[in-house]
């Protein structure tokens, strides 16, 4: 059986693809630094990554708000931050999650506008990055919302490559799983 | 004249401080002095090694009927009962239609009476509809023979109403219990909050949204001065607030369910809808608080909230599942396994006491002791037989338990309702 992807779960074969792609761009993955931001609680995506991310030696951090990235999520050997701005300058990797509106009840957070100025990777915020620091999104993405166009489409985006590889990602899973002898 | 002696048995009955190995005599139907038996036929039981108790009481339990007679009929419920070593089961009102008025009283009464191999006591609704909007009719209830009224399965959130209800129910004189849940803070949590709800994604259910209304019901019980029994206790703080409430005198008491005791969130990791009931089964912590809770007598009454589901409704995904798990013929061995054998919080006959002359003292029920004149309920039970749960070899027509094949040592292998044996091993 595959995995593809089970409510607020696991999403297994996006994990894999993100990772594929960080080691293509980066030529490994442990020892980064990876950041994912946004709606945790809520995130298969979120999940699977910080599995992989934290089995192949990569430092994790969650940014995000208190209710959408509960503390115990530190017990799978990640950090917990809801500090956006001291902990862009450190990452070699920022993973964008959606806001996943159908999910929340209103209480989560207190609005689209104060999400966005507090977390959101807005034009100004991405001149925290570093350089090579890489920027990730598994889509759809809510432009304007967790990340700004300019951002999503800039120079250190690699939102399209992650589409790319998941499709030979997936391919490569059904192929091996498929039992066809290599 | 019908005579039965249960003979060389231990017979324990915690109402008359009484633990002696001793001949029990059944006359008519009730408990008699064996000095009234002479020379008359009499049928004879062997009880050595047994334990002769009094008929065990489950004071919260689902029996469906009306309405849901694919998970459950009364006449399944009731032999279930007996093959745990029940005589008396009470069951809650959440049927369809609900038990908030005297005419489906008088069904359930007249169901019990036709097809019911143990005594059946209803509880009454404390809203119409159990939609917790406004007061059922709780004195006509009473009338109809309810021992007790609750919304079990919801919880009134309007604490006003809450309030009025306790004042009502003190009036006419039944005890008032509650399932405690606090719906703005549970939301759509379906498993406890903590490592285990985060890891797996599933929506949390966070001990406070229990503890809130324990609270809210030490607060009514103070004010309105009248008994509140807080349901199926599952949280640490739930306990911590019971046991200070009650050093002060306030009319508030506790029950536990064995998968309480038995059994952590970290039994859910595998998804199995099995394990879903509520309140949720919690962390070790809490359930370290409820072992402690029953040693120094915080939590007084042990039950199952035996609740059958149909395997097509159980086995669809953890979110969508109904809650709850069925308990009757599993929860005296888990007890008895659990709190006498495996962690010595209690022996036997406090045991007992907690099926037995608690819950009858709390609903004030004419059961629950082997005084002479007393009905013949009684429950033979084998405090160290060892055994293994086979769920399909259940009388309950639902199968839904996490239990099945777990090795536990003790059960009742006789149960006798009104000098009748209904049930043995």
């Amino acid at each position: 059986m595959i995995n593809a992807g089970d409510g607020a779960h696991e999403h297994p074969t996006q994990g894999l693809l993100d990772l594929y792609t960080i080691r293509e761009k980066r030529s490994k993955i442990d020892n980064l630094h990876v950041v994912i931001v946004g709606d945790i609680l809520f995130s298969r995506v979120a999940r699977s990554n910080i599995f992989g991310l934290t089995k192949l030696g990569a430092r994790v951090t969650l940014v995000g708000p208190s209710t959408l990235v509960p503390r115990e999520f530190e017990k799978l050997g990640v950090t917990v931050s809801n500090q956006i701005d001291k902990v862009l300058p450190d990452a070699d990797v920022v993973n964008l999650l959606r806001i996943q509106h159908e999910r929340q009840r209103k209480e989560y957070f207190p609005g689209i506008s104060e999400y966005t100025t507090l977390f959101g990777l807005t034009k100004e915020r991405a001149k925290l990055l570093k350089p090579d620091c890489l920027v990730m999104h598994p889509g759809p993405i809510n432009r304007g919302v967790e990340i700004d166009s300019e951002v999503a489409d800039g120079l250190q985006s690699v939102i399209l490559d992650q589409v790319t590889n998941g499709l030979a990602v997936r391919m490569a899973v059904l192929y091996l799983c498929g039992g066809i002898a290599a | 004249m019908s005579a039965i002696i249960i003979r060389n048995g231990r017979v324990i009955d915690p109402a008359n401080k009484r633990d002696e190995v001793v001949d029990l005599t059944i006359i008519d139907g009730r408990i008699a002095d064996k000095s009234s038996i002479e020379n008359q036929k009499t049928e004879s039981i062997d009880a050595k090694g047994l334990i002769v108790a009094p008929g065990l009481i489950d004071m919260h339990v689902h029996l469906r009927e009306p309405g849901f007679g694919h998970k459950e009929t009364i006449a399944s419920g009731a032999q279930a009962a007996a093959a745990g070593g029940f005589t008396t089961i009470v069951c809650m009102p959440n049927t369809l239609p609900a038990a908030d008025n005297p005419a489906t009283i008088a069904w359930i009464k007249d169901r019990a009476a036709a097809a019911a191999s143990v005594n059946v006591l209803p509880t009454g609704a404390i809203s119409k509809n159990i939609a917790g909007e406004e007061l059922a009719p709780i004195g006509s209830l009473g009338q109809a023979g309810v021992v007790a009224i609750t919304d079990d399965g919801h919880c009134v959130q309007n604490h006003e109403l809450m309030r009025r209800a306790v004042e009502y129910a003190r009036m006419v004189g039944l005890p008032v219990l509650d399932h405690c849940q606090d719906y703005n803070l549970v939301g759509k949590g379906v498993v406890n909050e903590g490592y285990w709800s985060t890891l797996l994604g599933l929506p949390g259910w966070p001990a406070a949204g229990e503890e809130a209304i324990v609270m809210r019901n030490i607060l009514l019980a103070e004010l309105c001065d009248h008994h509140i029994h807080c349901q199926h206790v599952s949280a640490v703080g739930s306990v911590r607030l019971i046991r200070e409430a009650q050093a002060r005198g306030v009319k508030i008491s506790g029950e536990v369910c064995p998968h309480h005791i038995a059994l952590t969130d970290e039994a859910i990791q595998n998804f199995d809808t099995n394990y879903k009931m509520n309140p949720p089964l919690r962390s070790k912590a809490d359930v370290d608080a409820i072992l402690e809770g029953i040693a120094d007598c915080t939590l007084s009454i042990l039950c199952s909230d035996h609740a059958p589901h149909a395997g097509f409704e159980k086995e669809v995904e953890f979110d969508q599942a109904p809650f709850g798990i069925v308990g009757l013929e599993t929860e005296l061995g888990i007890f008895i396994d659990q709190l006498v054998h495996k962690h010595h919080k209690i022996d036997i006959v406090r045991l007992i006491e907690m099926y037995t002359l608690e819950p009858a003292k709390l609903l004030k029920l004419d059961a629950g002791t082997l005084s002479v004149g007393a009905p013949a309920d009684v429950t033979l039970i084998a405090p160290d037989l060892e055994w293994t749960v086979r769920t399909d070899q259940f009388q309950s027509a639902s199968r839904n338990s996490p239990f099945d094949g777990w090795k536990l040592k003790g059960r009742a292998v006789r149960t006798i309702v009104g000098g009748k044996t209904v049930w043995k091993l």
